[in-house]
């Protein structure tokens, strides 16, 4: 199977007062058609530099970024984003928020049609009938729903999520793990999510890439390979339990609070 | 729309307690009009030139939404190259504020003997002129706090800069504009009347404020203070509206 995104051995830097700062250093990471891909690591470490990378908006120092066979240069229309922030636009109701990238890459595609693609999203994360309301007037589980809605309604290839749901509280984020992976069911893209929350890559991802501290390398790679959807029992597990344990080692060798010598055994 | 009667009531209710008092003020001290003319003096300065009035207020008025118009469509252009390019802001802004700390009265003179007779374009331009800092500084502030990802969401996809700028920027900025905007009009009325009462055969309210004064009609002269309030009032009550059509999502409604 050939991989969706491979990023192969990507330095970049960036510009400062104080001379160039290193973000990323021999950075590897190959996710196959329709997988999903949790990246942890330390804060601060270039994962919002990753991202930004694979949309397009950034390119590296050296190494490649390969989306579909292709090498990128450009922004590509077949990106979808969604940010911890999620900056949905005030002014507009939350259906004309989600059809946005629609008018950006279907201006052909008529209203009705637009609409019914949003319609059946917002079916599809449990909003059905919100699509009249203002962003203002939905909680903020709602909004990160809405925004996820609006990352996929152009059908993009790939989709990446920025700790989109690191602003929730506990429970609702839950709820949104699980809805993440009915989307994931009945629609096909290929995830790279960015996140904080260990937990939440071991219930989301097929596969978990640990980044060292900056400048970030792979510095481990777990599969998970339970079948997607998954009950959120599955956190419970032994199987899990372990790990979970496993990456919050390797965390803590990222940070640099336990020898790097242990992660070789 | 339906308007409550608290709404209409009160500013009615302030008007006339504030009327009542400075009525009471003039007759307790027994000022004579030279002194301060009291609202029982001035109310007959409107009906005995009433056709003066309505001439000079529509004078006043049109030179002042000329100006603002001006200031508006210069204003939102600075702030434009502010908002939108670092170099341009550090070039601009203390350009913008030194040309802002010049107190207008002075300028007037040099206006009146640059185009010495033009009256209608002097007056505009001093009004443009006196109006369209805040304008400029809040469109540059709205467009320069944009938060990248709003940027990024619409990039990724490949949109042009202008798109990102009319899908996004431009909406998002329109409160902060608003806002700027409500400072602007009372601004900009200071502006003509400051052109109007240097030069006053330029017509408009301040030559009838100037004409009070030669003559030493002292209620005529409140009278026109209270007509430019009125103006002021309308003006600022048109922006009010404007900013409920085109910014109301901005507008928490009350809970």
């Amino acid at each position: 199977m050939t991989n969706l995104i491979e990023i192969k051995n990507v330095t970049h830097a960036y510009q400062t007062d104080e001379g160039p700062l290193p973000v990323l250093d021999g950075l590897e990471l190959a996710v196959p058609e329709n997988g999903f891909c949790a990246v942890v690591g330390p804060s601060g470490c270039g994962k919002s530099t990753l991202t930004r990378l694979i949309a397009g908006l950034m390119f590296p120092d050296t190494g490649e970024v390969w989306l579909h066979g292709e090498r990128v240069t450009s922004p590509r229309k077949t990106v979808g984003m969604a940010f911890q922030n999620p900056v949905l636009l005030e002014w507009r109701t939350i259906m004309d928020n989600i059809t946005l990238p629609l008018e950006i890459v279907a201006p052909r595609m008529t209203r009705r049609a637009r609409r019914e693609r949003a319609e059946e999203l917002l079916a599809l994360v449990g909003l059905d009938g919100f699509g009249d309301k203002r962003p203002s007037e939905l909680s903020g589980g709602m909004r990160q729903r809405a925004s996820l809605c609006r990352s996929i309604v152009h059908k993009p290839e790939v989709l990446i999520l920025d700790e989109p749901f690191g602003a929730l509280d506990a429970f609702t984020r839950e709820d949104l793990w699980q809805t993440m992976h009915q989307l994931r069911s009945e629609e096909s893209f290929t995830t790279v999510l960015i996140t904080h929350d260990l937990r939440e890559s071991v219930y989301l991802g097929d596969q978990v890439v640990v980044l060292s501290g900056r400048p970030a390398r792979t510095q481990y790679v777990m599969q998970i390979e339970d079948p997607a959807p998954r009950p959120i029992d599955m956190l419970y597990s032994a199987a899990s339990v372990e790990k979970l344990a496993t990456l919050r080692h390797q965390i803590q060798i990222a940070q640099g609070r336990a020898p790097a010598e242990e992660a070789a055994q | 729309m339906k308007v409550h009667p608290r709404k209409v009531l009160a500013p009615l209710a302030g008007l006339l307690i504030v009327g009542l008092g400075w009525e009471w003020l003039v007759w307790y001290n027994q000022w004579p009009t030279y002194v301060m003319a009291a609202p029982s003096d001035v109310g007959p300065r409107f009906l005995d030139f009433y056709e003066l009035f309505a001439i000079y207020s529509w004078q006043t008025l049109w030179r002042t939404v000329a100006g603002l118009l001006i200031a508006i469509v210069v204003g939102t252009f600075f702030g434009m190259l502010m908002g939108l390019s670092r170099i341009l802001n550090d070039a601009l802004y203390p350009l913008l504020v030194g040309f802002n700390a010049i107190p207008k009265a002075t300028v007037v003179p040099i206006m009146a003997l640059l185009f010495v007779g033009q009256h209608d374009f002097n007056t505009i331009m001093i009004a443009f002129m006196i109006s369209f800092f805040p304008i400029s500084v809040s469109v540059a502030i709205g467009l320069s706090t944009l938060e990248p990802e709003y940027r990024d969401i619409l990039r990724s996809l490949g949109a042009s800069r202008f798109t990102i700028f009319w899908k996004i920027a431009l909406p998002k900025t329109l409160p902060e504009f608003f806002g700027a905007l409500k400072v602007a009009v009372t601004l900009a009325f200071i502006g003509t009347n400051l052109m109007e009462i240097v030069e006053p055969h330029g017509r408009g309210l301040g030559h009838l404020f100037q004409s009070g004064r030669i003559n030493s009609d002292y209620p005529l002269m409140f009278a026109v203070l209270i007509a430019l309030a009125l103006l002021g009032i309308a003006l600022y009550y048109v922006v009010v509206l404007l900013e409920r059509i085109f910014a109301g999502w901005a507008v928490r409604r009350p809970t």
